[in-house]
């Protein structure tokens, strides 16, 4: 037990059942949260071998994905998306797992409801059909996109076969600048190291600009962990992590929430505990940030221009730059600034929260939303929609003429009714631009919050700095 | 699951790096609630004009490669989404075996449930492997598990690693599940232990109702 350990060690030695002489483990999971496009297969497995659902006090459903964002009292019209909602309502209902009805205020992305809910906890594992289960890493805990098949596995035996990943450590340190924020700092780190960069590890994030992130701050962080290829993120549980969690519903309560903090006091890695890779950077170098091309290691300052394919010398690399350009409708050498957008999606696991509409409205606050784009603001649940609305968050945007609606996954990824059409272009407030991710022939570019509001103001990709200075 | 242990089939290449599983499966079709019938959507948004047509100038489109049953690729083939219905539309469509330079980590772990070998290979040899996929009729290469080798169009072999316990329930064609369930006792026994460790773990949460 004296060799110094990172976090993930801990975690991971912590939830150990068995080991193979080969290295494979079985680890046991704390949480297994569900929504409804990954879990159909896996329950209808469950049901044809005649098991149950191992701990339903461990699981927690609902359904993000193929709900509108509008009116929900009308259901849903498409009907494949309304089969696939009311397929979970009756899993759910069958194998006596908890879920939040669209109709339940409590309703929302899963990587947002968990955490606001005090489900997400330091020292977990968390598992869930969803590549973004890496958001929870911001709590300390090992969180991690599943398959199907291992979703079945987690229901019915409640754990995982897993190899553990190596360790990365990426420190930040130092503050980020004005108008910088955390979705800023991770498009950096995914530029920086690649869309595989990442692959094998988890990674862990340090260093005086993370610590100064807020909770809402280090979820985006670690939600586009994966982005960067890692198997999770995360971020060691502190004080700001305790003052969040603390009353939240699921939330340890009196002598237990005593005993809770003192174990996950234990957690942060120990002096002297050695990474397999370290990164080290500076918050100052980090601008605010916008994607062009079709991955999300395309990431640039918004004071950059569109990449020269001639000017790149590896073969593949230029294919590839020729490909996105052609795709994206772009021209090497264009101010990334002079970029017209016609849409703004404002939303997502990666940026959803309170703190990020509370962002977008600081902006937009006596500015009108440009002719002819289309804005959309989704908060992340219903909560955060009540909270938004409390806050007069909503009057704000819509007078600047943005749409106010409810909680889903929305725009990010063409499940539901809000999509790009072929060509039309968006600043999205999400984690992914493929080629089609928002709707076949829709193009994509990432960017914060105020960011997007900007875009939404001035018509195009803007630096906010020059908005709001 | 479906075991697999020598496989002699039509490659067709891939060559792009970074495929991601929207390109893979777009988004769309996963609205699906069962594991099968995704293999008339494989790369659909590639595959496909906007109004339905085959491309023809996609591979998977051309003769002899409609009926591939592995793909030659690069680096990082399987990166975005953990969606299964990736290696489940790849199934669907024929193809049982995937070799490249490097697989994202999901796809990786959900293409083995599924009975499909991944297979990781240098750049020079994959650079081969590429050559031989572009043969048409003669682009026919030999996958031996048990023996963890290649076999190209013109007899030369190419030793390949696996882990292990991959291959051993690759071979046998293993059900996770059971194979877990084996294990109950260290499980019941875990819980024992972390319900007195982590007690606030397992009262009844705050739910639903």
């Amino acid at each position: 037990m004296s060799k110094p350990r990172t976090l993930f060690d801990k975690i991971w030695d912590n939830h150990v059942v068995d080991t193979q002489p080969d290295g494979t483990c079985v680890i046991y999971i704390d949480k297994h949260l569900v929504h409804e496009v990954t879990s159909p297969q896996a329950f209808e497995g469950l049901r044809l071998a005649g098991r149950k659902v191992h701990r339903p006090d461990a699981t927690i459903a609902v359904a993000d994905h193929n709900v509108p964002t509008t009116d929900r009292s009308l259901g849903i019209e498409d009907p494949e998306s309304r089969i696939q909602v009311e397929t979970l309502e009756k899993n759910v209902a069958e194998f006596g797992v908890p879920y939040f009805a669209v109709d339940d205020v409590r309703q929302g992305i899963v990587h947002i409801i968990g955490p606001e809910q005090g489900l997400t906890q330091p020292g977990m594992t968390i598992v869930c059909g969803d590549s973004h289960t890496s958001t929870h890493g911001a709590f300390g805990a090992l969180a991690f996109g599943i398959g199907t098949s291992e979703v079945e596995h987690v229901l019915a035996t409640q754990t995982l076969i897993q190899r553990p990943a190596k360790n990365m450590r990426i420190t930040v340190d130092g503050e980020l600048p004005f108008g910088v924020t955390a979705k800023d700092m991770i498009l950096a780190i995914i530029g920086k190291i690649g869309t595989a960069g990442g692959t094998g590890h988890v990674i862990e994030y340090a260093g005086s600009a993370v610590r100064a992130l807020s909770m809402e701050g280090r979820m985006t962080v670690c939600n586009m962990s994966i982005e960067a290829g890692a198997r999770a993120g995360l971020v060691a549980p502190d004080e700001t992590t305790f003052e969040y969690l603390k009353g939240r519903p699921s939330a340890p309560k009196g002598a237990a929430w005593e005993a809770a903090v003192s174990y996950w006091k234990s957690l942060p890695s120990d002096p002297g505990a050695v990474y397999d890779t370290e990164i080290v950077m500076k918050a100052e170098d980090i601008q605010p940030f916008v994607t062009w091309g079709n991955s999300p290691e395309d990431a640039l300052p918004i004071g950059a221009t569109v990449p020269r394919p001639e000017e790149i010398a590896d073969e593949g690399k230029r294919k590839n730059v020729e490909r996105a350009l052609g795709y994206m409708g772009l021209t090497g050498g264009m101010k990334l600034s002079d970029i017209k957008i016609d849409t703004v999606f404002i939303g997502s696991c990666t940026n959803g929260r309170i703190e990020d509409i509370r962002a977008a409205a600081a902006v937009a606050k006596g500015r009108r939303v440009a002719e002819g784009i289309r804005a959309l603001v989704v908060p992340g649940s219903g909560l955060v929609k009540n909270q938004a609305e409390e806050e007069g968050l909503d009057k704000i945007l819509l007078e600047a003429g943005f749409e106010w609606r409810e909680a889903g996954c929305s725009m990010c990824l063409a499940m539901n009714a809000d999509k790009l059409k072929p060509g039309e272009r968006s600043a999205s407030t999400s984690n992914r631009n493929f080629e089609g991710r928002q709707g076949p022939g829709g193009r994509t570019h990432l960017v914060s919050p105020a960011m997007a509001a900007a875009a939404a103001i001035t018509g195009h990709l803007t630096d906010v700095r020059e908005l709001v200075g | 699951m479906e075991k697999f242990e020598t496989l002699t089939g039509i490659a067709a290449p891939v060559g792009d790096a970074n495929i991601d599983t929207d390109r893979i499966i777009p988004a769309r079709f996963l609205k699906t609630i069962k594991r099968t019938g995704l293999g008339k959507h494989l790369f659909n948004d590639v595959r496909y004009t906007s109004d339905g047509a085959e491309n023809p100038d996609f591979v998977l489109n051309r003769e002899p490669y409609r009926k591939a049953e592995i793909l030659v690729t690069t680096e990082n083939f399987g990166c975005g989404s953990s969606r299964e219905h990736a290696p489940w539309a790849l199934h669907d469509f024929g193809i049982r075996c995937v070799i490249g330079e490097s697989f994202a980590d999901i796809f990786y772990n959900n293409s083995f449930k599924n009975g499909l070998l991944l297979i990781k290979l240098p750049k020079a040899e994959i650079a081969k492997l590429l050559e031989d996929s572009q043969l048409g009729q003669n682009a026919r290469i030999t996958v031996d598990l048990e023996n963890q080798q290649i076999t190209r169009p013109n007899g030369e072999t190419i030793a390949f690693d696996i882990d292990p316990f991959r291959k051993h329930c690759l071979l046998n064609g293993l059900d996770d599940i059971g194979l877990t369930l084996k294990h109950k006792p260290k499980i019941d026994t875990f819980e024992e232990r972390d319900r007195l460790a982590r007690p606030w773990l397992y009262t009844a949460q705050t739910a639903a109702g």
